[in-house]
């Protein structure tokens, strides 16, 4: 009697396990179903693109059409802007963030904490307020349509000061202090003792930082006007206004434009997680 | 090689940043030690964030087409001319039916998928990486993929419903289909995001408390209701407020996935904006109201942070 009913529960429990997956399975699978959608597209040919209902799988492999979206307009050159940029500004805003950080972690200053607040402050400010104004900037320095344009105001980052502060106030002081007797300057003890510990933070900045500005999309569209200054992103969509309907060759420039950001989703999915739970934004 | 940076940083120590220990010059110096490590971030802060802070403001009561050097103050007729035009309140109302209809949806989908990936599970990374990819992806690829899915003739999603028996919707052509559309489309684009901040709030609800409720008789729905909900709170309303915030700044994907259209339908205040200043340069008056988004954003964090202090939170 009591065997039959612990049966009985098992089988109801390995039901519901078995209900839970196929839930959770629907739902991953409906939220990857535009990008396997994205990735066959692109190596379809108008024939199996053109059908109703949809054809999953492509009757024949058109590769080519990758070729096809780099000769159609200079991706290749969008792709170079959009590296050079993104690794530009992700570089530049590690060392402005954690000597910024250093300063307001280990050092004593008049009208420090004053200044951290206003720091923590600027992260409220939404971009809109500021791009007027950072666009006028740029014009009368003469660096509209350029790569100064897109970089130079990216340089710091108050999200990432605040993140690499937190960070160095858990790396006990007293691995500098011994340093500092032996004549340690502080520049060094930041590079040699601190960065070291620190390279979690520091990765999870750089990943984030990388996304953002591989993605960012309204600042260029502001800013850069001629066709070879352009980046992936804007190119993309640029693309899209001449190309409505050719599904093929937008699918694989859409492809070109995520791919890089998700092979590196792939290998340090933590990093990107634990950034989009530190900043709490999106887009 | 290391000889040579110990050379560089014995440089260094001997001009000024050295560790003092002399009393009393300590704070002054700290404090030139500190601007020089600060200096790189303060530069750029003050020319691209606090002055254009202020000077978007000063704008806002002037009238100015950047393209010639006269600027006349008008004072608040910028702001004036913002209430009184429909075509900004038509922009507000769209603004605010996309945040209404994201943000519930939204939060209701990534808390109930958040809940179901805190149970045991076969492939919980692999369904992890699946959930989250539509976040890291750009707006701009995003929005291209979804105007292929939303083809009235050919796309998936007009396949999909029709499988349910509904007749072709032309979804990006039809004004209250397209609002719809930019709707589903952004709520698939971040729910990803609040799915990874009500993990992190649920796995931070002690096992102690399942326990007790489960020794107490607690089914399976009355331990969600009544011990998951609330405590809860302080993480869903945090997730409410900057779902908000983030909704009310949409831009990207409206720009690639409708252009505003069709007939203005889903032109909302980042696009209403975005026109102003950089397509007919009226600088003055897209300050005004970037002033008013930055009101409306300012008032929404204020609650957030008074709510916030009440209730001992932490997402990390």
């Amino acid at each position: 009697m009591t065997a039959g009913k612990s049966k009985k529960n098992q089988m109801s429990k390995i039901g519901k396990s078995v209900l839970l997956h196929l839930i959770i399975y629907t739902a991953a699978l409906a939220t990857v179903a535009p990008f396997i959608w994205m990735i066959l597209t692109s190596v379809k040919s108008m024939n199996d693109i053109f059908v109703y209902p949809p054809k999953w799988w492509p009757s024949e492999f058109h590769f080519e059409n990758y070729k096809r979206v780099f000769e159609a307009a200079p991706f290749g050159r969008f792709y170079l802007n959009s590296i050079f940029v993104a690794i530009t500004v992700t570089l530049g805003q590690l060392i402005t963030c954690s000597m910024a950080a250093f300063a307001f972690a280990r050092l004593k200053f008049w009208g420090r904490d004053v200044l951290f607040f206003v720091f923590l402050g600027t992260m409220m400010i939404p971009y809109q307020v500021t791009m007027i104004p950072s666009f006028m900037m740029l014009y009368w320095l003469g660096w509209i349509d350029s790569y100064k344009a897109l970089i130079v105001p990216g340089l710091a980052s108050a999200f990432g000061t605040f993140l690499l502060r937190q960070f160095f106030l858990t790396i006990p002081k007293e691995l500098e202090e011994a340093a500092y007797i032996d004549g340690c300057s502080r520049f060094r003890a930041l590079w040699s003792i601190i960065i070291p510990l620190a390279k979690p933070a520091l990765a999870t900045l750089a990943i984030f930082t990388f996304m953002g500005v591989f993605n960012d999309f309204i600042w260029a569209l502001i800013v850069i006007n001629s066709e070879e200054m352009r980046t992936v992103q804007l190119g993309l969509a640029i693309f899209r206004d001449r190309y409505i309907t050719e599904w093929d060759l937008l699918m694989a420039g859409s492809v070109t434009a995520t791919f890089p950001i998700l092979f590196v989703f792939f290998f340090a999915q933590k990093y990107f997680i634990k950034g989009i739970t530190l900043s709490g934004l999106k887009e | 090689m290391t000889s040579l940076r110990n050379k560089y940083f014995s440089f260094l120590t001997r001009t000024s940043l050295g560790w003092n220990f002399k009393k009393g010059r300590v704070s002054r110096r700290n404090l030139w030690s500190a601007l020089l490590f600060l200096s790189p971030t303060l530069i750029i802060f003050a020319t691209f964030i606090i002055f254009p802070v202020f000077f978007s403001f000063y704008l806002s009561f002037h009238e100015w087409n950047m393209f010639s050097s006269e600027t006349s103050f008008v004072g608040l007729k910028n702001y004036s001319r913002m209430l009184s035009d429909p075509d900004f309140w038509q922009v507000l109302k769209h603004t605010f039916i996309y945040t209404f209809g994201t943000v519930p949806l939204n939060m209701v989908l990534s808390l109930m998928i958040a809940y179901l990936l805190n149970q045991k599970l076969i492939g919980k990374k692999f369904l992890r990486t699946a959930l989250f990819a539509p976040v890291i992806i750009s707006p701009v690829s995003a929005a291209v993929i979804w105007r292929w899915l939303y083809d009235p003739n050919f796309g998936l999603i007009n396949y999909f419903i029709s499988l349910f028996g509904i007749d072709t919707i032309n979804w990006l052509n039809d004004p209250t289909a397209a609002m719809f559309a930019l709707i589903v489309m952004g709520v698939w684009k971040t729910f990803g995001v609040n799915m990874v901040l009500f993990s992190a709030g649920l796995q931070a609800i002690p096992d102690s408390y399942y326990d007790a409720a489960q020794i107490d008789g607690a089914g399976r729905w009355a331990k969600f209701w009544y011990i998951t909900i609330p405590l809860l709170s302080p993480t869903t309303f945090f997730i409410m407020v900057m779902s908000m915030i983030s909704s009310f700044q949409v831009f990207d994907i409206v720009y690639v996935l409708t252009s505003g259209g069709p007939l203005g339908a889903t032109k909302v205040l980042v696009f209403y904006l975005y026109e102003h200043a950089f397509k007919f340069f009226e600088m003055g008056y897209a300050s005004a109201v970037a002033y008013f988004l930055f009101a409306i954003l300012v008032v929404m964090t204020l609650i957030q942070v008074k709510y916030m202090k009440s209730s001992v939170y932490d997402v990390v």
